[in-house]
This record gives structure tokens, C-alpha cells and sequence, in this order.
């Protein structure tokens, strides 16, 4: 590393990267998603994903699932600076490997060829509970959910097969058990 | 009950039930209604300043010298862009304001209208929070919110957007509730645990220091009596930050001074050198730690500060403490005298080793530079003017560069609140507004913005203000036709190439004074500084002193480029043996 001589501090080394996911529940108002983006963004901090809605109409909260790369004191930082937004409920934040934690993508799958390459298609995917969503002579839209990796192979697989665009969510997440995050 | 009021009646309203004196501001389209309804509120003085920047600085000033919000009202578009920058400066150095901006009409906005712009995204980054108020229904809520969410927790800037047909629109008015949660951001309550181990840490130290910050001064004047009690209970040495200047008195003997880049040999050594730092309320700031990898190494570091996500920022600490800075130095000090009455005497003998060293770094005398009879040392003139008005309870703002070292270093304050300067953000051009809130909020105290010739001339018309409220501000610009900290920079770093730091078409400041309707000094040698400097401040009218100073000098000490708190420069004598040179130079 070069010897800084800089009145800056200069990076010292950088740790190990994590990837996380943030789930934080917001009041569901104009703005709120800026606050939050802008505070990673601010920073320099990458946002992998994003998923967010409205999950209690009454007391008017969204939920907004966020999976990021960082260091633990990058993630630290992250999770104080959301507790401070004013709109922000409770804060929850999960390594990607936690058992405890189920995670989710969704994606749509548009697929064209003949019936033949599209039984291909929905055989290449049958771990992951395709749903046909529309159907043609010669083309199929597909839904599966999965996680991160699996639908990037997924897509990967269906590329020489005919898949033609590809639409994919967020991911989400909730914990395994009976336990709810306080 | 059941009374409907306009918009800009409710922001009256809630302005005076929170009880708001004096707002800062400058009307325009899109806040008519507000400036139609001042006539009918009394109690509420309206500032007129020259330019919304100067009054979010002079509303600043007011908060930071009161320990009150401040008050900003603009109106939409440039009104709006104007006062950013001051918002900012709020935002770094935690400065409770409320802004209140107009905006255009509700279904005018995105159209890009006349004045518009889109304020609470550009201020989104440089406000706690802001709001902008679509709904009539929503004003009351949001203005009392705005005063809970500026002065809670770690103070700030929030703006509230109103637009031009919200203002006239009527609602119920409600007031403010009390004790009310926002989502639960309440203080953060630490654990008597906590102090303990803190305590223990004390106990075992035999190089501890007491690193202070604004923090303290945001806690209240109480918050600075406990940090005096405090650090005589301990007998530990204490240096603070340029923000926490005046919470410990700037003269007792166990202050070393101020740390940091242009700090003290003797503080920074001691930050360097100690075993137990702790810190009150500060937030390792770059200027502060300078190499971050070798700051402090030997230290268990303690971090006691309101601010959750302050704490491990920067700087890993071994205990943090989150609380309101007197309360938890109220709970150590009581938790000390309870436990360890004898710690006080045991202490001592244990760390008057540590005592001896800091005498040794103190005959270093960090501060001393070359006085002249023929021209003025800058730093004379700010001790001068330290000596000639330290019996009276006196006010200094700043600009920042040279100036701004210079008069943190020389000038020596006894109580907090008296020193306004513009630290994380740097903001040329702060002290002169600043200066106006603060004679506002102290219309009898003596108010001195210790100035650049350079920085003053970013907001040099708010001397207009001053005259038109009889604001007796009296601004001292160590004039030396140079941006000083820019060229001292050029020198240390880019071989004297002093490339655009050179204003080659000054005003004459005397004047310049006169044309505004004050009065104008200048001071040009040493044997006639004392006698100008008194009749500055027997002046009970604005002045603009246009003190000459020597053009070359340069702040001392400094942390150059890249170095330790342990490598400093110390002065003319010092600079050749340590130049900055390679990398370092694009990284300052």
C-alpha cells in the first residue's frame, strides 16, 4: 500500500465484502424510497436489489428489501443511518448465508420456438415451480421463484433455448419459525 | 375549537408556540401569504438579510450563540438554492435549523414554473429531514415535527416546503404535542454498566486524555459546568476540538488547547501518546485524526456521543457510550464520587508522569511565532484583541482559513456558545451573518467576526442588515490580499506556484464601510493597533476593521500532509527539515 501523505485519511485496507440483506419498514409516503436509495447512493454504497410495497394499508407502512455488498463496518454504518431517517419504523439486516432467513426472487420468462423447444424449457426449470402464465404456438411466458443464483442459471440455460427477455424482482425476505423481528 | 386558519396563519401560529422570536429571511413570489401574515404577530421580528445564504449563516449564528433553533424563511426556487449552502453547514456542524421554504402552487409543481425547483430533493442530502406539505391538513403536524426533529437528538436542519396555495388554503390548527415519539427516536437511554466499565478504564489509565467536542455545547451551558467538574475530579488533561472551543476554559491550566491539524504539540502528542482517550461528544473528524492508521495506536478509546451511527464510523472504539453528553458526564462524576472517593488523589500520583511529559511538549511553546514592530503578525492581532476585550463577555464568529486557525489558537474562550465557526463544512463567507444572528440573539454583547479579507467578501452585503437593525457587529479582517490557507498550501505543497490565491483589486474596506453607512478602521503598524482596536470596540455602531498583516505568514503549528499527530510542523524554524512531497500532494 502506498504511505499516504495526505492531510485525507487514506483507505486503510479493506475488508471482507458480506452480502446483506436489509429489510426495513418504512411509513409509505412521497419520497421515503429516495431517503433510503439516497443514503446508500450518498456513500457510495452499491444496492444489488430492491423490492418494495405496501404491506399494511392501515397504518400505512411499506416494506423495502434492499441486498447490498460491504464490509462489516460499511453494513454497521448502513443500518445506524437507516435507523435515523425519520420515516424509517425498525431496521432488520440478514447475511445472505443465514439459515434462518428465507430469500426469494421472482422472475418472468419469456420464451419463443416450437412446442418442442418449449417443453425444453419448462423441464430446464422444473425445480423452481414454473407457473406458465401465457401460452402461444410458439412462444410460452413463464413465473418461477428462486433464489439469486438459481435464476441466474436458469437464465443461463434457457439463453440457447429461445429465452427472448427476462424480468426479474427483487429479492425478499423472511425469517424461518414462529419468530417475528422486533 | 373548530376555528379555520390559513397556512401561513398556522405557520405563525406554531412558529409562536414554539416560541420563535426572530426569523431570518427574504420574501418572495412564492411566499407572499407568509410575509402578508407577519404584521399580525408581534411577537415574531422579522430579519431582513441581503441574501438567503446570509440568512441561513445569521440564523446559524443565532441558534449556535442561544442554544435555540434558528429560523429560515425563504421563498421557492433560487430562495430555496440560495440556502443550501447554509444548510449544509447546519448539517455538519449540527446546528438546529428550521427552514421554511414557499413553493409554487400544488398543481404547478413538475411543470417547471416560474421559481421552481425541485427543494426538498435538493435538500434532501443536507437536511435531517424535510417535508413537502400537499395537504392544508398536514401544516400543523409537520411545522411542530420540523422544531422536534431540528433540536432532538443530534440538532440539525429540516425544511419545510409549502406551496403557494397551501399557504392560503384553511385547516384546524392543533398544538404542539407534548413528549411526542417519532418512531421511536427518542433519546438513547445508556446503561449505568457502561459508565462503569468507563470508570474502570479511568482507573487503570496512566496516560488518559479528554478529547471534547461540539457535543458538549449542543448538550447546554449544563453540559459544560459537569465537563469542568469532571475533568477536576480526574485531574486528566483535556483538549478539545476547534467546535468545542469555550465548554472547558481555554486558560486552565489542564487544557492543552486545541487538537487537530492546527492543534498544540502538546495536544496532539498526547492524543498520540495517551492510553486512554476519551471522547465527549466529538466525532473524529479528518482534521482531527489526520493518518487514521496511526492515530492514537497505543489508546483504549471510549466514545461517548448522542449520535448512534457516530460511534465505529471512523475510528473503532473499545467502549462507546450513547446519551446525551451531560447526562452521561453527570452519571460518571456522581458514579466517581461514590465509588472512589480517593480516586481523585490516586490518580494524580499516577499520572503525574504523564503530567511531567506534557510540560516537557509544552516548553515547545507550539504557538509562538516571530512578532515584528514594523508590521502586524496576524497572530498579535488576535491576541491583542483577545487582551483588549476579554473583560467583557464577548462573541466571535469566523470566517475560515488562516484567520480562522489563528483566532481558534489565540483567542482563548471561558464559556461555550461564544465561538461560531464554520468547521466540517468550511464555508467561506459564514462569519459575517453569523455575527448578525448572534448580535440579534445578544443585542448588548460585544459581537466580533475575526475575518479574512477574502471570506468576507462572499457575503460582505449583509453589513446592509447589520445597519438596517442597528447591529453593532464589528467585523476584524486580518487583511493580507491573500486566500492565506490556499497559498500557505501552494507553498507547502506546489512550489510556491500561488496560482489565482492573490486578489489583486481589493475594496478599500474603510470605504467600503462608510458606503454601507458604518464605520471603517484600518490599522497599518503595531504601535497603533491597541488604540484602534479600542476604538473599534467603543464604537456602538457596525465597523469594518481592515487590519494589514504581514502577507506571508504562515499557521503554525500544522499536521502536514499524510503525518501523525507525533510529526508536526512547528514553525519557520521547523519547515525545511519535513516537505510534503509525492502522493500526498493530490490527496490534501
Amino acid at each position: 500500500m502506498v504511505k499516504s501523505r495526505s492531510a485525507y485519511s487514506t483507505p486503510s485496507k479493506v475488508g471482507k465484502l458480506d452480502t446483506h440483506i436489509f429489510v426495513v419498514w418504512v411509513d409509505n409516503e412521497a419520497g421515503v424510497l429516495a431517503r433510503v436509495v439516497g443514503l446508500f447512493s450518498g456513500r457510495g454504497y452499491n444496492i444489488e436489489s430492491l423490492a418494495v410495497a405496501e404491506i399494511d394499508h392501515k397504518k400505512n407502512l411499506s416494506r423495502v428489501t434492499i441486498v447490498t455488498t460491504g464490509t462489516p463496518q460499511v453494513i454497521e454504518q448502513i443500518t445506524l443511518q437507516l435507523k435515523k431517517l425519520v420515516p424509517v419504523h425498525k431496521v432488520a439486516n440478514f447475511k445472505r448465508e443465514d439459515k434462518k432467513v428465507i430469500f426469494k426472487e421472482m422472475a418472468l420468462l419469456k420464451v419463443v420456438g416450437n412446442s418442442a423447444k418449449i417443453k425444453k424449457v419448462l423441464n430446464a426449470c422444473k425445480k423452481y415451480n414454473p407457473v406458465i402464465l401465457d401460452k402461444t404456438n410458439k412462444s410460452v411466458v413463464i413465473q418461477i421463484t428462486a433464489l439469486r443464483r438459481e435464476i441466474d442459471s436458469v437464465i443461463k440455460n434457457l439463453k440457447p433455448l429461445g429465452l427472448v427477455s427476462a424480468s426479474r424482482t427483487g429479492a425478499v425476505a423472511m425469517t424461518r419459525g414462529a419468530e417475528i423481528f422486533n | 375549537m373548530g376555528n379555520l386558519y390559513s397556512g401561513a396563519e398556522i405557520v405563525f401560529k406554531s412558529l409562536e408556540d414554539q416560541k420563535v422570536e426572530y426569523i431570518f429571511g427574504y420574501p418572495g413570489g412564492a411566499v407572499l401569504p407568509i410575509y402578508d401574515e407577519l404584521k399580525n404577530h408581534p411577537t415574531i421580528k422579522h430579519i431582513l438579510v441581503r441574501h438567503e445564504q446570509g440568512a441561513g449563516h445569521a440564523a446559524e449564528g443565532y441558534a449556535r450563540s442561544s442554544g435555540k433553533p434558528g429560523v429560515v424563511l425563504v421563498t421557492s426556487g433560487p430562495g430555496a438554492t440560495n440556502v443550501v449552502t447554509a444548510l449544509t453547514d447546519a448539517y455538519m456542524d449540527s446546528v438546529p435549523l428550521v427552514c421554511i421554504s414557499g413553493q409554487v402552487p400544488t398543481h404547478l409543481i413538475g411543470t417547471d414554473a416560474f421559481q421552481e425547483c425541485d427543494t426538498t430533493g435538493i435538500t434532501r442530502p443536507c437536511t435531517k429531514h424535510n417535508w413537502l406539505v400537499k395537504d392544508i391538513n398536514d401544516l400543523p403536524r409537520i411545522m411542530h415535527e420540523a422544531f422536534e426533529v431540528a433540536t432532538t437528538g443530534r440538532p440539525g436542519p429540516v425544511l419545510v416546503d409549502i406551496p403557494k396555495d397551501v399557504q392560503f388554503a384553511k385547516a384546524k390548527y392543533f398544538k404542539p404535542k407534548k413528549e411526542k415519539k417519532l418512531n421511536g427516536k427518542t433519546l438513547n437511554k445508556f446503561d449505568q454498566k457502561a459508565i462503569d466499565q468507563l470508570i474502570e478504564l479511568m482507573k487503570k489509565a496512566s496516560k488518559p486524555v479528554f478529547y471534547t467536542g461540539g457535543g458538549v455545547i449542543n448538550s447546554g451551558p449544563k453540559a459544560s459546568e459537569l465537563l469542568r467538574e469532571l475533568v477536576a475530579l480526574t485531574g486528566f488533561p483535556i483538549t478539545s476540538t476547534l467546535q468545542g472551543l469555550g465548554a472547558y476554559p481555554g486558560d486552565d491550566n489542564q487544557f492543552l488547547g486545541m487538537l487537530g491539524m492546527h492543534g498544540t504539540y502538546e495536544a496532539n502528542n498526547a492524543m498520540h501518546d495517551c492510553d486512554l482517550l476519551i471522547n465527549i461528544g466529538a466525532r473524529f473528524d479528518d482534521r482531527i485524526t489526520g493518518k487514521i492508521d496511526e492515530f492514537s495506536p497505543k489508546s483504549k478509546k471510549v466514545h461517548i456521543d448522542i449520535d448512534p451511527s457516530s460511534i465505529n464510523k471512523i475510528v473503532k472504539v473499545d467502549l462507546s457510550i450513547v446519551g446525551d453528553v451531560a447526562e452521561v458526564i453527570s452519571a460518571t462524576s456522581k458514579t466517581l464520587k461514590k465509588k472512589n472517593l480517593n480516586l481523585e488523589k490516586s490518580n494524580k500520583q499516577k499520572i503525574s508522569k504523564w503530567w511531567k511529559q506534557i510540560q516537557k511538549w509544552r516548553t515547545k511553546q507550539s504557538l509562538n511565532f516571530i512578532n515584528s514592530d514594523t508590521i502586524i503578525k496576524p497572530q498579535h492581532a488576535v491576541q491583542r484583541l483577545y487582551e483588549l476585550t476579554k473583560n467583557q463577555d464577548t462573541y466571535i464568529t469566523t470566517e475560515v482559513g488562516q484567520h480562522q486557525m489563528w483566532a481558534a489558537q489565540h483567542y482563548k474562550f471561558n464559556k461555550p456558545n461564544r465561538w461560531m465557526t464554520s468547521g466540517g463544512l468550511g464555508t467561506m463567507g459564514y462569519g459575517l451573518p453569523a455575527a448578525v444572528g448572534v448580535q440579534v440573539a445578544h443585542p448588548k454583547k460585544l459581537v466580533v467576526d475575526i475575518a479574512g479579507e477574502a471570506s468576507v467578501l462572499m457575503t460582505i452585503q449583509e453589513m446592509s442588515t447589520a445597519v438596517q437593525y442597528n447591529l453593532p457587529i464589528k467585523i476584524f479582517i486580518l487583511n493580507n490580499q491573500y486566500m492565506g490557507m490556499v497559498r500557505q498550501w501552494q507553498e507547502l505543497l506546489h512550489e510556491k506556484n500561488y496560482s489565482e490565491s492573490y486578489s489583486s483589486a481589493l475594496p478599500d474596506f474603510v470605504k467600503l464601510a462608510e458606503a454601507y453607512g458604518c464605520i471603517g478602521i484600518r490599522a497599518k503598524s503595531p504601535n497603533e493597533l491597541d488604540k484602534k482596536i479600542e476604538e473599534m470596540i467603543n464604537v456602538d455602531k457596525p465597523v469594518i476593521f481592515d487590519c494589514l498583516v504581514d502577507q506571508e505568514e504562515n499557521c503554525f503549528p500544522m499536521i502536514p500532509s499524510g503525518k501523525p499527530h507525533n510529526k508536526m510542523l512547528l514553525g519557520p524554524r521547523d519547515q525545511e527539515e519535513s516537505k510534503i512531497t509525492g502522493k500526498g500532494k493530490a490527496l490534501v
